[in-house]
């Protein structure tokens, strides 16, 4: 049974979706920094994709060193302030705290980093210079963190950076797509803001690339362009009554609800269909939102969820209720959804079954499709020679991060088919890093 | 029975725990509160010559999530009327006969020591502590540490002082001197009765980064201040051994002061001889309550080791600190790290191979973090034992079978001694040491 009321204006809707890692204040960054151990050869960092020190920014904020923390994090990852908030540091940096090992609460390293990178973006301190200027030009295709991590670094390097973006704000799904009880949106523009501050990176907005002249545009004017356009809408699942109102991806719902908070109308009874963290993340919505029912269904069993068991606890400590193995066999319902019709499946030989003798029907109002993005196969059809793998990814070169066709580079969604945006963040430097290489050949 | 109560020099008191003549000590109100509280004494701040205070007095460093590991001050002695503080000593003795209570003294002439011995003798004070220790202020108007730092001046007041006095003398050291023998010794021939220390010690304890001035700030300027809390305890301790173990000196006993926190601290300035401790910066960290941990900590102690009194184990680790010269050269201790309870921090590991003997290894397979000691390296420095996070997880475990005992002083007079810098008797000869270039990243 969900716990939470309907959010009727923007101070309930902040109520329901409390920060789960709220910021910091002096005192407890300086008590928590003091248990650091300084590792040798820290686990957090062999576990952190982009290999912050982490023990070095810690110390740091525990010397009153808050600006030198804060570069040491942007350091290794531009979007310091958005990851520290919403990387799933239980399974990467906290996780690999020695202190797990003895059970003692590791150190909330997430939130030191946030605390750090917070101040400077607060203050709006600048730690960072662009480069000198070395008359070349390179376009990213989203602002996304992998456009935006690539676009900072770039300009580290003194290169001219140009951002399409296709949507009217920075940072793709963080701003759109992580639930509101992670990051605010503010939080995510403010950081940044305070990148292109200093960094100079031009954002042209509502801006998609999506036809072959406009690609040919930016062959002639620009020496690279890197493709950080992330993943597509949520796919379609081929089901009877797909089409029916009420039905729903959820990486629509979470932009919908980040856009406009409590002015979503988010009925009764809520079917989430998917065992991803996005199904998690949209089921803990809607029961936010104030639904009465909210039933997550997955396919398979609850050990094959691809969700971290954190993600799937919060869910259900927002009241969510669970099923497992069962697949949509149909929507039902006239004209508005009324129901999801769902069969039980079953392991036979290692192979997943769906039994179609046991089939029923759980009603509700609104079927989120929490089933997996699209990709950007019209984008990929029209670059030139860009080879792209069984799973519809752009092939990359591990390091140089260079696709197949040499004036195209990419990172983030587009070549990990949907990851975290620490990795994004990672991939966009990197790229950047593996441009500067190659035109300096 | 445990029986807490000493003589200190003929100073009475139910315990041993004394306040140390400072801040916590500067009214009859506050010693009233710490009596209740459970100290067994007082030594009331300086009383003496007219002084004025500054605004901004104290400093403090903090080391890690520790507040006040080391204090300091730049406060002088008593700024409160002498009459006052005479009227006060009088009413606490009334309330409290049984409880000590000392009075500090610092003055110039000959004629000002005969006139405030008298002063506090008719309040009915206990006993007479001689600061000749304050390192900051007083001592440039040639009191405190001043006279704390020449024995022959010393010596002749604290002769002046017992002439005219009819109860027991103290005299309080300064640590800010090379050979702590040289006051104590000169305070025992001028006819001291005991001797307390250590008062504190010069001190910067920081500077501001944006004014370049020294903490505490008095608009813009600092002076050196008195270092004291549980960062001297270590100094503290040394100086009292020395003094413990004097044969004159030692006559006399000993108060000890310096970093005094816990039961522990307690504990251990006993076994180095002292027969009374005093606290001031615990006090000002914590109140008078924090008397109760020692209390109860010292009882139990005595308990288990089945003391009666404190005088039943006072001094006795003084047989045992010795010179390095007579430690047995044939003891042999290892580490050796419990693999069930480390958690991988690897700091054993960095710490010897940089900062020691290089005698850790770690596992070639990356996930595995378990440190190996490599026990033909480890010369039992202890560093490891030392950083480890983890308790009890790495110990010392001795390798020596007991039977043989050789100290540096008995080869000497055998001639056994090494004589050369290639000398194979040094030992380090045969210490495996890694390449210079092994420390190379890229060096294959």
């Amino acid at each position: 049974m969900s716990q939470y009321k309907r959010p009727t204006t923007e101070a309930e809707f902040k109520k329901n979706f409390k920060q789960k890692k709220p910021l910091m204040n002096d005192t407890e960054a300086y008590y928590e920094a003091s248990r650091c151990l300084f590792c040798y050869d820290a686990p957090c960092v062999q576990a952190c994709p982009t290999h912050i020190d982490i023990p070095l920014f810690i110390k740091q904020i525990h010397t009153d060193n808050v600006t030198g923390a804060s570069k040491t994090i942007f350091d290794s990852n531009w979007l310091g302030n958005a990851c520290g908030i919403v990387c799933p540091t239980g399974v990467l940096c906290v996780g690999a705290c020695v202190y797990n090992n003895q059970s003692v609460p590791p150190i909330q390293i997430g939130r030191l980093q946030n605390y750090a990178t917070n101040k400077v973006i607060d203050t709006g301190k600048e730690i960072f210079k662009a480069g000198e200027p070395n008359g070349k030009k390179i376009a990213i295709i989203g602002a996304g963190p992998a456009g935006i991590a690539c676009a900072c670094e770039a300009r580290t390097l003194g290169y001219h950076v140009d951002i399409f973006e296709a949507k009217s704000k920075p940072s793709g799904l963080t701003v759109h797509g992580i639930a509101p009880y992670k990051i605010t949106n503010v939080e995510v523009l403010k950081e940044i803001e305070y990148l292109q501050n200093q960094l100079g990176f031009i954002i042209h907005y509502n801006s998609p690339i999506n036809s072959k002249d406009q690609l040919t545009g930016l062959e002639d004017t620009y020496e690279t362009i890197f493709l950080g356009v992330g993943l597509g809408s949520t796919a379609n699942l081929e089901l009877d009554g797909e089409n029916k109102e009420g039905v729903i991806g959820a990486v629509e719902f979470i932009e919908e609800l980040r856009m406009k908070h409590h002015e979503v109308k988010v009925p009764k009874k809520v079917v989430v269909i998917g065992g991803g963290n996005t199904a998690m993340d949209a089921a803990s919505q809607a029961a936010r939102m104030g639904a009465r029912k909210t039933v997550l269904a997955y396919r398979n069993s609850k050990v094959n969820m691809g969700a971290y068991g954190f993600e799937y606890d919060l869910a259900i400590s927002a009241g969510v209720d669970s099923l497992f193995n069962v697949t949509p066999i149909a929507i039902v319902g006239n004209d508005k959804v009324e129901g999801v019709k769902f069969a039980k499946t079953e392991l036979i030989d290692g192979k997943l079954q769906t039994n179609m003798n046991n089939v029923f029907i759980v009603r509700c109002d609104l079927v989120i499709k929490a089933t997996g993005q699209a990709k950007q196969g019209h984008l990929y059809d029209i670059v030139e020679n860009l080879d792209i793998d069984n799973k519809t990814r752009v092939v990359v070169n591990e390091e140089t991060f260079q696709t197949s066709n040499p004036k195209y580079f990419a990172g983030g969604d587009a070549i990990n088919g949907g990851a975290e945006v620490v990795n994004a963040a990672y991939d966009g430097k990197m790229a950047a890093l593996g441009i500067h290489q190659w035109l300096n050949k | 029975m445990i029986d807490l109560s000493i003589n200190f020099a003929g100073i009475k008191a139910p315990n041993p725990f004394w306040l140390a003549s400072a801040p916590p000590t500067n009214s009859g109100y506050q010693i009233m509160k710490a009596f209740e509280a459970g100290w067994g004494g007082a030594v009331w701040k300086t009383l003496g010559v007219p002084v004025v205070n500054v605004s901004s007095r104290y400093g403090s460093v903090n080391y890690r999530n520790t507040r006040m590991m080391g204090f300091n001050n730049i406060e002088l002695i008593t700024d409160r009327p002498l009459a006052d503080n005479l009227r006060e000593i009088e009413e606490v003795k009334k309330y409290f006969p049984d409880h000590a209570v000392i009075a500090s003294l610092m003055v110039e002439s000959r004629k000002e020591w005969e006139q405030i011995i008298k002063d506090v003798e008719n309040a009915g004070a206990d006993g007479i502590e001689l600061n000749f220790g304050c390192p900051h202020g007083m001592c440039e108007r040639g009191m405190g540490s001043a006279v704390g730092q020449e024995p022959e001046v010393l010596k002749t007041i604290v002769g002046w002082v017992k002439e005219a006095s009819n109860i027991p003398v103290i005299t309080k050291l300064s640590p800010n001197i090379s050979h702590i023998i040289d006051t104590g010794l000169a305070a025992v021939l001028g006819g001291t009765d005991s001797i307390s220390l250590i008062n504190t010690i010069k001190s910067i304890v920081g500077i501001d980064l944006d004014s370049y001035a020294p903490y505490p700030i008095v608009d813009g300027k600092g002076s050196n201040g008195g270092y004291c809390g549980p960062a001297v305890k270590p100094i503290a301790m040394h100086m009292l051994k020395d003094l413990a173990q004097h044969p004159e000196i030692s006559k006399v006993p000993i108060s000890g002061i310096g970093g005094i926190e816990t039961w522990r601290d307690v504990v251990e300035f006993i076994l180095l001889g002292a027969t009374s401790v005093q606290v001031c910066t615990a006090v000002m960290h914590y109140g008078f309550g924090i008397v109760r941990e020692m209390e109860a900590g010292l009882r139990q102690f005595m308990e288990e080791k089945n003391y009666t009194t404190i005088y039943d184990f006072a001094g006795k680790a003084l047989p045992n600190v010795t010179e390095w010269k007579h430690l047995n050269l044939k003891h042999k201790v290892v580490a050796e790290i419990n693999s069930d309870t480390c958690i991988g921090c690897d700091l054993c590991y960095i710490s010897c191979d940089d900062g020691a003997h290089q005698a850790i290894s770690l596992p070639t397979d990356p996930t595995n973090r378990i440190p190996t000691i490599i026990e033909e390296n480890c010369v039992g420095c202890n560093l490891c034992s030392l950083v480890c996070p983890v308790e009890n997880c790495i110990t010392m475990v001795k390798k020596d079978d007991g039977t043989e005992h050789i100290t540096w002083n008995e080869r000497s007079l055998n001639d056994d001694v090494p004589t050369t810098f290639d000398d194979d008797r040094a030992g380090g000869k045969g210490h495996f040491v890694p390449k210079p270039t092994d420390a190379l990243k890229n060096n294959n």
